[in-house]
């Protein structure tokens, strides 16, 4: 089948791999050289990189916690940003929804009480648009907008 | 994960020599920065003018070797660059370390204190 016309001129890329840390930096790398994510601002581009590292390494770590599974990330240029589509065939979303992603008190914790862990999710919701999460199929899919900050 | 270290009188700064520290080597680095620091002065200066990348496994290992020196001893930051930055801003970690714009000025201020 042929694209339409306008979907020709509209930067899109997909790729597919196996979630695990040293594939998600990989996949980052050929990601962010090609269109979309390559015709953002540098801090477009800074923003892009962080929330997808986030997003993936949760694959890996909590869709597919015993061993390394398919990922397939979509990227799609819009007005303004870049329409990300990231599917998974791991674990569901504990509850069937996102994790809120709240930011622990932390001015006034002593030493020992700092958090090494629980800023993925507060990240991914402070630097992405239209988030949606469904499950649907066996599949995870996790839908946001990387706006461009340029 | 490459590391280099000082040691100066009252304090000790470590540079990393990667651009990244992320989810694939966040646990190394805790573990190279645990020997580093394992003995010398009670103020360590983290240099991360070189990292380009920090996710919040990164960071998380970043906390994890604070609380390794104890409340005896300090790490302070240098040299973040602007993604490093917003991360340590936008999860309010940025409250949590004293942060120097470079190293020099993190030696300087060690120095005086």
């Amino acid at each position: 089948m042929q694209p339409a016309p306008d979907e020709v001129s509209r930067h899109l890329l997909s790729l597919e791999f196996q979630a695990c840390p040293a594939a998600v930096r990989d996949a980052l790398r050929r990601m962010l050289l090609r269109p979309p994510l390559s015709t953002l601002s540098d801090e477009g581009r800074g923003t892009a990189e962080l929330v997808l590292a986030e997003v993936l390494n949760n694959v890996a770590e909590h869709a597919y916690p015993d061993r390394p599974g398919p990922v397939t990330v979509t990227l799609r240029q819009v007005p303004h940003g870049v329409s990300c589509l990231i599917v998974d065939q791991g674990a569901a979303m504990p509850g069937g929804k996102l994790p809120a992603g709240r930011l622990p008190d932390t001015p006034g914790l002593a030493l020992d009480e700092l958090p090494e862990g629980g800023f993925g999710w507060h990240l991914i919701r402070s630097l992405t648009l239209d988030l949606h999460y469904a499950r649907a199929g066996g599949c995870n899919q996790l839908r946001f907008v990387l706006p461009d900050a340029g | 994960m490459q590391l280099q270290t000082q040691t100066r009188p009252n304090v000790i700064s470590v540079t990393v020599l990667e651009d990244r520290i992320d989810a694939a080597t966040a646990i190394q680095f805790k573990e190279k920065m645990r020997d580093a620091t394992k003995d010398g002065p009670q103020r360590v200066v983290l240099d991360l003018a070189r990292v380009q990348f920090l996710d919040s496994s990164g960071l998380g290992a970043i906390v994890a070797v604070k609380k390794l020196l104890g409340p005896d001893r300090s790490l302070e930051l240098c040299g973040l660059t602007p993604t490093v930055e917003k991360v340590f801003r936008l999860t309010r970690m940025d409250k949590i370390f004293t942060i120097h714009p470079s190293l020099d000025a993190a030696v300087a201020h060690a120095a005086s204190a």
